[in-house]
Parts: structure tokens; C-alpha cells; sequence
């Protein structure tokens, strides 16, 4: 057997060296794109799924014949979970391995540790996660959600008369830059919208946070004083499991207290059992359940790679894929990988996204996309009970934020900026 | 696998000599007929005749529109006039044709206001699924205000023939109807129905709405009836809505659920409490006065003043009394807002706090005024009180997770001395064996069996987790003894090794563990004051395993061993005690244990390949803090560090309350550095 192995082997690899040999230019000249996403630690959980989706879609693009008439070829590195090996990774992959664009990152701690090193370098970001906004950089394409497209509108809808008219907020989330940037442009839009601070609950826990008795309690108690609450979710990573489940068997139902969550996912409750918790939300800019041609061969491309009938799609996978899109279309209108001229290629372009709707890249490097609120069901999928009437625009800083609301971001000529008051070539326009 | 030919074979064997009897029986069949026909009708007379029915039927088959005709024939329904259109498309044989008919007679057909073209619409929660009539494809998801639905009118409807008649519905208002009516596609037309249920006043509704409410009522897709359903392993348990009788088990791509959204939960409730008033059940009496307390509304007030006078079962009765009384607070009598407040303050309710309190604002008259504040206090009082209870239960709850995670390292770590950096791993091992455990149950057992996986799952966790255990202490650990940095690095090592192998294994995200049907809900005390079954089950089991490992320490030969070679270990081995064997075994009884703690923490937490890195460094903190070397330290420490914390939790936040503890932890190994039960003898210095 083994010897038989062997010869196989030998055969193999005299036969590679002959192709190699052949088209040996021809493989080398290769457009490489580096994925940045933690394959082992906390994130993991999270992130493995995103390689995944980075590989389904240079996979795809192979087969449909490359780009450029090249072959695409992912160079995929695995930063851990450690937000500064994130940053030594993201030089490695540019200055290395060439990389021309790097799909990546899911927490803003790693975003903002591998920024200054895209920034320095002059390379190119595709970051698929939805996140607290009040951030662009020239260097960063967010295919994510900004508040504005995911946090506000879910908050509308529980003021509202389908969503029960709430009247008191619990503000639930992780100790750390998301969830507390979040509550903050929520705080301020609940205020605008007259609700009393003591109305308003405001409490963190840390990363992996599992004993949720006395939160879970303390809700019970903040709920009963006669108004209509709901909590808010920026709970993020692996606590949120212990929470459900200390929910579900507390028996918080969804018509007492409603929670709406901005972190869970499909992915996230393939790990709970979901009976208990029908009728809580989630809003996101995807889900698996909204039906339309482009989302079913999203579906059936995703289960046949990963091969297995099992697994579920969610929102990031969803960003990943626009992302993906994206960047090829633009380096095919530029001709080039080269960064600015696929920068400016960005610009308007568009994607028909699984989510029904064209998504389209704006100047100030986010997305226009649709807001879905969807409905925990006993299968562990999404029911859609409210969406925008359509796209919607992000912006990349709150309204809500007096010291924000004042900043512009716009990479387009006369303004070139991300974070200015003022035209940065108001002279030059004129 | 070799036995699988043997017992298919003769299966396949039987299945074949039956297809040739039905085909011989068949050719026999045609034998006979032929030769009926042969004598009865001499052929060629009919031949003409054959032949221009067989025309007929070629033209008739050349009828069915083409595809232009097709969309024509659809536009032409949106006309004033639709019955030309309804006409063509009965004649035709397009399956398109029949689709858009049926969708018609079932009002899902609509004109798109953006385009005007007839598409139909098939509701998905609040969003529309829009088919393209003419094409068939599916296009978008669209609002409900971006379609306007396509009507008939009486004698277009009866063209429509039987589909239309079925749809129209209505009729006398039965129970079946309004069952059927639970079928509308909005949420408007579904709160309606909920309506027409009431005025039935039939508590077979009763089970309907709950499962309505949690989801679980469906739709039959082979016959359209209403069903509920109950999850039967991988498949969907049937009862019929209308005659609440088994309807079978079905797969659950069979069904579509009957959406509802948190709004008409509320109605459903309230519904469900209106009907449950006059329920034979006094428990569910008891539940609907007491949904009543501060959701009464005055026809529903008038329910329950008639089921109070008939209340014979004491605890619905003093529910139904309470939540009378939470309405006559606001009585226009003063005696009788005076004896409602009496009434009021003997309960414990945390919603009654609220409705004294919004009463307080209101309340005119000084001396009802007195009596209000003076049950508020005595309300808030008790509250208080049980505010305290609570937090020591919870304090002792999260106590007994801690020592749960830590009793395995207790001997591992405190007896052994081991650092073991890998025991984190071996409770996620023991929970990842309840994972599987619980697939083998769903896979190849009977439902009613998987309430039993977890008790399955303890051995399996243990053995597990204890070879993996003796496996880790023969391979690396037992060459390290006396190394403890070296040791420390190895099983850190080790640990990063077990999480990427379970990650490569059952892949990175959570797994689903269910808490099985005896562990799910919460014992209800009073004031709000609830702890969840999941959690006093694992206080049992916590002590049970303590105790557990008490009587294997201080009763058995191999723990007198283990003592033995813990306290001596030349001496020991002189005397005879297989020291090596006694030191594989004692690693792998810790092991086991923390895979056993596994298999309880998977019931409250994450089962994921992370799930050791969180309870890691609590055990090292708990088995420190107690002692190292005594299970006593240990279960005090736990005790400790889970009261303290959970006193401090709604104090500074979980957040710094973590930071508090942590600090006076490091102060108090300063002062003692042997934790709170030092060993002593000689032993301490081994």
C-alpha cells in the first residue's frame, strides 16, 4: 500500500513539476488577497466562518475564469484573537506576501490595531462586521451596518405600535468600545425622542461574562414598574448564550420583555435552543430567511462549499460576500490592483446583495443597504416582521453626537476627508 | 457492515418476484381484454370515428396559451371585468395558468404598483414573497403596501369554480372556522380572529393560542388544515387544532408555521387569560386571574367579579381576590379603595409595588393616602428582604458552578500538585460528551427518551475525560513531576493542542446542548423571586460530587493510596504502593470529574472549544483561595468568592465587582499565602 503511495506521490509530483514547468510564469502571476480572520481563540467562533466565505468567493471567481485573466489566490493568516498580533499579521500579508486587498477583522479593537498599518502602507481593508461607526478611512471599505443602519431603526421600531410602544430601555452590552459608542448615540437619540434618564438602564458586563443571574434579575425588577421595556443587546461573543438561557428559563417571555439583540445572529444561535426564545429580535441588514434568487444561490453556493446541509448564513457572511463582489468589480473596471485607482473604482459601484436589494458603496466608504428586524422562531432562524422601505444611506458619524454631527466624511474631490468640517479643497473648487 | 448484503437480500428478492407476478397478472389482463374487445366490436367500423376523436384531441391539446397569451390572460384579471381572463386561463393547461388561479382563489394574487405587473404574493412573516405570474421565477421580497391585491367579485368568483368557493370562507361562525381564520396572511386579519375566538368562549382555544403564542401552531401543506404541533425528536409531534386529537408525525418541511409577532402575543395572552377564567383547571384559573393584576380591562373586570362568586379552590381564589383588588384601588368608594389597599399589601407582587405607586400620585384623600404609603413601605420592606435572599441563593449558585470547575483541580492541583493548565480542556471535553450524547439520543433513540441524555452523558463525560487524562499524565506529565514551570508550559501547550483538535473536529461555533424538559423554567418564589431548575440542579449535583470524592478519599483503598503517596511518596512506595499507577489514576479521577462538571456547565453556558479558557483561571482562583490540598478549602472558597461576588454585582456592576474581588483576593494571599485552610504537619512542606 504504502509503496503504491509512494510511486502515486512521485507521479504526482513529476506531474506538477511539468505543469509547473510549462506554465510556470503563468502561476506566479497570481492576484493574492489576504484574509485576516482569527481561526483560533475567543473569536474564532465568529471569524472561521468569514475565511470560509473569503475562500467560497475566490473559489467562485476561479471558476467563472479569474480576474484579469489571472488566478485569484487567497493567503490566509491566523491572527489569534490578539488584537496586536493582528496588526503584525496585516504588515506581513502587505509587505510580504503582496497582498492587494485584505478581507478581515471583526472586533473594533482589531480594526483599529490593524488601521494605522493599512493607513501607513497604502493598502485596502474590506471590513464586514456592523460597529459603532464615527470612523472612515481612506484605507477601509465597511460593508458592515452603522448604527444608523442597524441600532436606530430597531429602536424606532420597538417605539412603535408594531413593536409595542416601549417606554423603558434597558441599554445591555459588553465593556468595551462597540457596545459603549452604541449606547451612547442611543442614550442620545432616546433622549431626543423624550425619553426620562430614569427610564433608561445602562449596564456592562466583561468578554465571556456567564453568570447572568443577578442582570437577569435586575431586569425583571427594572420591567416592572408599569411601562412597556425592552433591552437593548450589545452583548457580544460568548456571553450571549448564558444570557439566553438564563433568559429562557427565567421565563422572560418576548411579549413581557422584549430583547433585541445587534450582535446575535443565525451563526450565534446555531449554539442555543431556541424554543424558549421565540419572539425576541435581532436587526441586521440579512437574513438567511428573506427569499429571493440571489440569497437562494447565496444559500445553495455556501452549503455545497462548505459541504454541509447544516450550516446557516449570517449578516457578516453576507458584508464578506458584497465586499468580495465589490473589489473584483471595481479591479476589473480599473484594470489594475493597484489601490488608488481601485479605490476610485469603488465609488457607486454596485452589488445585488442576498439581502433583495442593490447594494451600493457610497463616498464616505460605507454602504447603502436595507434594515431587516427579524423575529427569533423555534428553528433558529430569523421571521422578517419589519424592513425599511429601502436601502439605506450609512453614515459613518451619528447624528446623535453633538461633536460628531459636525464631521463629514467624503473621499471624493473637493473634500478627500474622513473626519472634516470643511471641504479639505474648498479653495481649489472654487 | 458484512451483515448488511445477508439482511438485504432477501427483501430485494421478495420485491422482485412481486413485480414479476404484477406484471404476468398484468399481461394476463390485457390478454383477456383484447380478446373481449376483439369479438365484441369488429375494429375497422370505428376507425373513422377514432379517428377524428383523436383530432379533437390534438386541437384540444394545442389550445393552452402560449406565453404571450399567458401574461395577456394575467393582465386581463387586473381588468373590471375579469371574467374573459378567468375563462382563458381555466382552458388553459400552463401549470403557470393553474398557479395564478389558485393564488387568485386564494386572494394572493396582486398587481405591483411599480410596474403593474400580476404577481403572486406569498406571505413570509410581514414581508411578501413575489413570484412573477408570467414567468414563474420568485423576484423579490416586497411590503405589503407595494402590492395591491387583485378581488373578484361575486360572479367572477363563481367562475373561479370550487378553489374560490373553499377560499371565500366565512359562514356561520364556528370553531373550526375560526381556527381556519388563524390562517389570515396579516397581522391585522390574525388579531381578528384571535377576536372571533373570544366571543366563542370555548376553552378548547386555549392550547390553540399557546401555540400560537410559542410559535407552534401550524399549517398542513398536503391538506391545509391547522395543526399543533410538539417537537418529537427531529420530527414535529400533530394534534388537530379543531378536534384536539394525535394527528401523527410528521417531517417538519411539511408545515408552515403560523406567524404571529410580540403585539398579538399580548392579544393571545390576554385572550387565553379571558378564557382561562372559566377553565375546569384551577390552576389555570389561578394563572389567568393573575395575568389579570394589572391587564384588566372592564369587560374582562366583569369575568372575573363572576368567577370570583364561584370560586370554590382557594389559591385561584385569593388570585382572583388580588387582582379584583388591584382593580377597585382605583375605586370612586373610599371604604372600598381601603379595603383593596388591605388586600394589596399581603402580597408580594413586584407589579402590585408598581400599581401603589401609581396610585400614590393619584390619591386625594389624606387618609387613604396614609394606608397606601403605609403598604407601599411594607411592601418595599419585604421586598427588600427577599432582594437579600436572593443574592445569597444566586451568590451560592454561582458558587457551586465555581466549585464545580474547581473540585477537579482541587486533586489534580491540591493533591497532586500538578499545574494543569490543560483543565479548563477537560471540562470542555466533558461537555462536548454531552453534545454527543445528546446527538446519539436524538439520532437513535426514541424521543421520549431524550430528557435522559444528560444522566447518559456523566459516565460518558467522566470516561472520557479521564483517559484522556491518564493518557496526558503517562505521556508528558509524569516526566515533569518536580518541574512544576516546565509542567505549567506542557499542559498549556497541551490545552492549545485539545481546543484546534475539538475545533478541527465539530468546527468553531457553538454547539446546541438543550436543557432537558426537567431543567427548563424557574421555581417562582415570592416578590419577583425566582431561581431557574437548571441551576438547583446543579447545587445538588455540585455537593453530590464533593460528596462523591469525600467517599472515595476517606473510604476506599485507592484513596487511602492516594494519600499515601501524597504525603509520602518514598514511604509509600516502599511499602508496596504501585506509586506510578496510584499517580495515573489520581490525574485521571480529577480529569474525569472536570469532564463530569462539563457536562452541568454545558447546561448554562457555551459549549464551544473557548468553553475551558473561561473557568480556567476562576478554578486556579478558588482552589487557591480555599487551600490547596483540602476539599474543605475548596468548597468554602468557592462558597465565598460566589456570595461575595454577587453581593458586590448590583452594588459596582459586574464589571468592577469582578475587579473588587479579584483585589482582595491578592490581599488576602498576601496575609495568608496557604489560603483560607492551610495544610499543616508535615505534608505542608512536601
Amino acid at each position: 500500500m504504502s509503496k503504491f503511495m509512494r510511486t502515486m506521490a512521485a507521479a504526482g509530483a513529476m506531474l506538477g513539476a511539468a505543469a509547473l514547468g510549462a506554465h510556470g510564469a503563468q502561476a506566479q502571476d497570481t492576484i493574492k488577497v489576504g484574509v485576516l480572520h482569527s481561526l483560533s481563540g475567543t473569536m474564532a467562533i465568529s471569524e472561521t466562518t468569514l475565511k470560509d466565505t473569503v475562500l467560497m468567493m475566490v473559489d467562485d471567481i476561479n471558476k467563472k475564469g479569474g480576474l484579469l485573466g489571472k488566478k485569484v489566490e487567497a493567503v490566509v493568516v491566523d491572527p489569534a484573537s490578539n488584537w496586536p498580533l493582528f496588526a503584525e499579521k496585516a504588515r506581513e500579508l502587505i509587505s510580504k506576501e503582496k497582498v492587494s486587498v485584505v478581507f478581515g477583522c471583526w472586533t473594533s479593537v482589531s480594526r483599529k490595531s490593524v488601521l494605522p498599518v493599512f493607513e501607513e502602507l497604502n493598502s485596502m481593508l474590506f471590513y464586514p462586521v456592523q460597529y459603532e461607526g464615527e470612523e472612515s478611512s481612506k484605507n477601509v471599505f465597511y460593508t458592515g451596518a452603522a448604527p444608523n443602519q442597524q441600532a436606530i431603526p430597531a429602536v424606532e421600531y420597538l417605539m412603535g405600535k408594531d413593536g409595542g410602544e416601549v417606554k423603558r430601555w434597558v441599554l445591555a452590552g459588553t465593556d468595551y468600545v462597540y457596545p459603549r459608542t452604541t449606547n451612547k448615540i442611543l442614550e442620545a437619540f432616546l433622549k431626543s425622542k423624550g425619553v426620562k434618564p430614569e427610564d433608561i438602564m445602562i449596564n456592562y458586563t466583561p468578554f465571556g461574562h456567564s453568570d447572568w443571574q443577578t442582570i437577569v434579575a435586575d431586569i425583571k425588577k427594572f420591567a416592572s414598574a408599569g411601562k412597556k421595556t425592552a433591552v437593548v443587546s450589545t452583548i457580544n461573543g460568548d456571553a450571549n448564550v448564558p444570557f439566553y438561557k438564563e433568559l429562557a428559563n427565567a421565563g422572560i417571555k418576548a411579549s413581557d420583555i422584549p430583547v433585541v439583540a445587534f450582535s446575535v445572529g443565525e451563526e450565534e444561535l446555531a449554539g442555543i435552543d431556541t424554543k424558549n426564545l421565540v419572539g425576541h429580535l435581532a436587526a441586521w441588514n440579512y437574513f438567511q430567511s428573506v427569499k429571493n434568487p440571489v440569497n437562494d444561490g447565496f444559500i445553495k453556493q455556501w452549503k455545497t462549499f462548505i459541504k454541509n446541509d447544516k450550516r446557516v448564513t449570517n449578516d457578516p457572511m453576507e458584508a464578506t460576500y458584497i465586499g468580495f463582489k465589490m473589489w473584483a468589480q471595481a479591479v476589473a473596471q480599473a484594470g489594475t490592483t493597484n489601490v488608488d485607482a481601485v479605490r476610485q473604482a469603488m465609488y457607486g459601484q454596485k452589488v445585488k446583495a442576498p439581502s433583495g436589494f442593490t447594494a451600493v458603496m457610497n463616498t464616505n466608504h460605507h454602504l447603502s443597504k436595507p434594515v431587516y428586524i427579524g423575529e427569533i422562531r423555534p428553528d433558529g432562524q430569523f421571521n422578517v416582521v419589519w424592513k425599511t422601505k429601502g436601502p439605506v444611506k450609512a453614515d459613518a458619524w451619528s447624528k446623535y453626537i453633538p461633536e460628531s454631527a459636525k464631521l463629514t466624511a467624503d473621499w471624493t474631490f473637493p473634500w478627500v476627508c474622513g473626519n472634516c468640517e470643511k471641504p479639505k479643497y474648498a479653495a481649489l473648487a472654487n | 457492515m458484512a451483515t448488511g448484503p445477508f439482511l438485504r437480500l432477501p427483501a430485494r428478492e421478495g420485491a422482485g418476484t412481486a413485480r414479476a407476478g404484477l406484471d404476468s397478472a398484468d399481461i394476463n389482463a390485457r390478454r383477456i381484454i383484447k380478446t373481449v374487445l376483439n369479438r365484441l366490436v369488429p375494429m375497422n367500423r370505428f376507425l373513422p370515428l377514432l379517428m377524428v376523436a383523436l383530432m379533437l384531441a390534438l386541437l384540444a391539446m394545442m389550445r393552452p396559451a402560449h406565453a404571450q397569451d399567458l401574461a395577456a390572460a394575467l393582465a386581463g384579471l387586473a381588468d373590471s371585468d375579469p371574467r374573459p381572463a378567468i375563462t382563458a386561463l381555466t382552458a388553459s393547461d400552463d401549470e403557470k395558468a393553474k398557479a395564478a388561479l389558485a393564488a387568485l382563489a386564494q386572494g394572493n394574487l396582486y398587481l405591483r404598483l411599480a410596474d403593474n405587473a400580476v404577481v403572486i404574493g406569498e406571505k413570509d412573516g410581514e414581508m411578501v414573497v413575489v413570484t412573477n405570474a408570467a414567468t414563474g421565477d420568485i423576484e423579490d421580497m416586497a411590503r405589503p403596501d407595494e402590492l395591491q391585491p387583485i378581488t373578484l367579485s361575486e360572479d367572477a368568483r363563481a367562475l373561479l369554480g370550487d378553489a374560490g368557493a373553499a377560499a371565500q370562507g366565512g359562514g356561520p361562525l364556528d370553531f373550526a372556522g375560526a381556527v381556519a381564520a388563524l390562517k389570515a396572511d396579516n397581522f391585522a386579519d390574525k388579531a381578528r380572529a384571535i377576536d372571533a375566538f373570544t366571543v366563542l368562549a370555548d376553552p378548547r382555544a386555549i392550547p390553540v393560542f399557546q401555540a400560537l403564542a410559542d410559535g407552534r401552531l401550524f399549517v398542513r401543506k398536503s391538506d391545509g388544515a391547522v395543526v399543533i404541533g410538539n417537537a418529537s425528536g427531529n420530527d414535529v409531534a400533530l394534534t388537530d387544532a379543531v378536534s384536539q386529537e394525535k394527528a401523527g408525525i410528521v417531517a417538519p418541511a411539511a408545515l408552515d408555521v403560523i406567524f404571529v409577532n410580540n403585539n398579538l402575543r399580548n392579544v393571545l395572552r390576554e385572550a387565553v387569560g379571558r378564557l382561562g377564567l372559566a377553565s375546569p383547571d384551577p390552576a389555570q384559573r389561578r394563572a389567568a386571574a393573575n395575568a389579570l393584576l394589572d391587564a384588566a380591562t372592564p369587560d374582562t373586570v366583569a369575568l372575573l367579579r363572576e368567577a370570583f362568586a364561584k370560586e370554590s379552590n382557594g389559591a385561584a381564589k385569593s388570585a382572583m381576590a388580588l387582582s379584583l383588588a388591584a382593580v377597585e384601588l382605583a375605586d370612586a368608594d373610599k371604604t372600598r379603595r381601603l379595603l383593596a389597599i388591605q388586600v394589596l399589601s399581603g402580597s408580594s407582587d413586584l407589579r402590585v409595588r408598581a400599581l401603589l405607586q401609581a396610585r400614590l400620585s393619584q390619591e386625594s384623600e389624606p387618609d387613604v393616602k396614609a394606608a397606601l404609603d403605609a403598604a407601599f413601605d411594607r411592601l418595599q420592606f419585604k421586598l427588600q428582604l427577599y432582594g437579600y435572599a436572593e443574592n445569597l441563593v444566586q451568590g451560592i449558585s454561582l458558587g457551586s458552578v465555581l466549585l464545580l470547575a474547581a473540585v477537579g483541580l482541587a486533586i489534580t492541583f491540591g493533591v497532586m500538585g500538578i499545574i494543569n493548565m490543560a483543565h479548563g480542556e477537560m471540562i470542555m471535553l466533558g461537555a462536548y460528551s454531552a453534545y454527543v450524547t445528546q446527538e446519539v439520543f436524538r439520532a437513535f433513540l426514541p424521543p421520549s427518551w431524550i430528557g435522559a441524555y444528560l444522566i447518559a452523558a456523566l459516565p460518558v463525560a467522566f470516561l472520557v475525560a479521564a483517559a484522556i487524562g491518564i493518557a496526558l499524565e503517562r505521556g508528558v506529565i509524569r516526566f515533569l513531576y518536580g518541574r512544576p514551570l516546565e509542567t505549567m508550559l506542557a499542559t498549556w501547550g497541551i490545552s492549545l493542542i485539545l481546543q484546534q483538535t475539538v475545533r478541527a473536529i465539530f468546527g468553531a461555533p457553538n454547539k446546541e446542548v438543550a436543557n432537558p424538559e426537567w431543567m427548563t423554567g424557574a421555581l417562582e418564589l415570592a416578590g419577583g423571586f425566582a431561581i431557574t431548575w437548571n441551576r438547583i440542579y446543579i447545587i445538588i449535583f455540585c455537593f453530590a460530587v464533593l460528596g462523591l470524592i469525600v467517599l472515595i478519599l476517606r473510604r476506599t483503598s485507592f484513596g487511602l493510596h492516594m494519600r499515601a503517596v501524597t504525603q509520602n511518596r518514598a514511604m509509600a512506595d516502599v511499602m508496596g504502593i504501585p506509586t506510578a499507577r496510584v499517580d495515573a489514576l489520581t490525574f485521571g479521577l480529577g480529569s474525569g470529574i472536570a469532564g463530569m462538571a462539563g457536562v452541568a456547565l454545558s447546561q448554562i453556558g457555551n459549549v464551544s472549544p473557548n468553553l475551558g479558557t473561561i473557568y480556567i483561571v476562576d478554578s486556579f482562583l478558588v482552589v487557591v483561595f480555599g487551600g490547596v490540598g483540602n476539599l474543605m478549602g475548596t468548597l468554602v472558597g468557592a462558597l465565598t468568592l460566589g456570595v461575595v461576588n454577587k453581593l458586590l454585582e448590583p452594588v459596582a456592576g459586574a464589571v468592577l465587582g469582578k475587579v473588587v474581588v479579584l483585589v482582595c483576593i491578592i490581599l488576602f494571599i498576601q496575609k495568608r499565602p496557604r489560603g483560607l485552610f492551610a495544610a499543616k504537619g508535615r505534608s505542608a512542606d512536601a
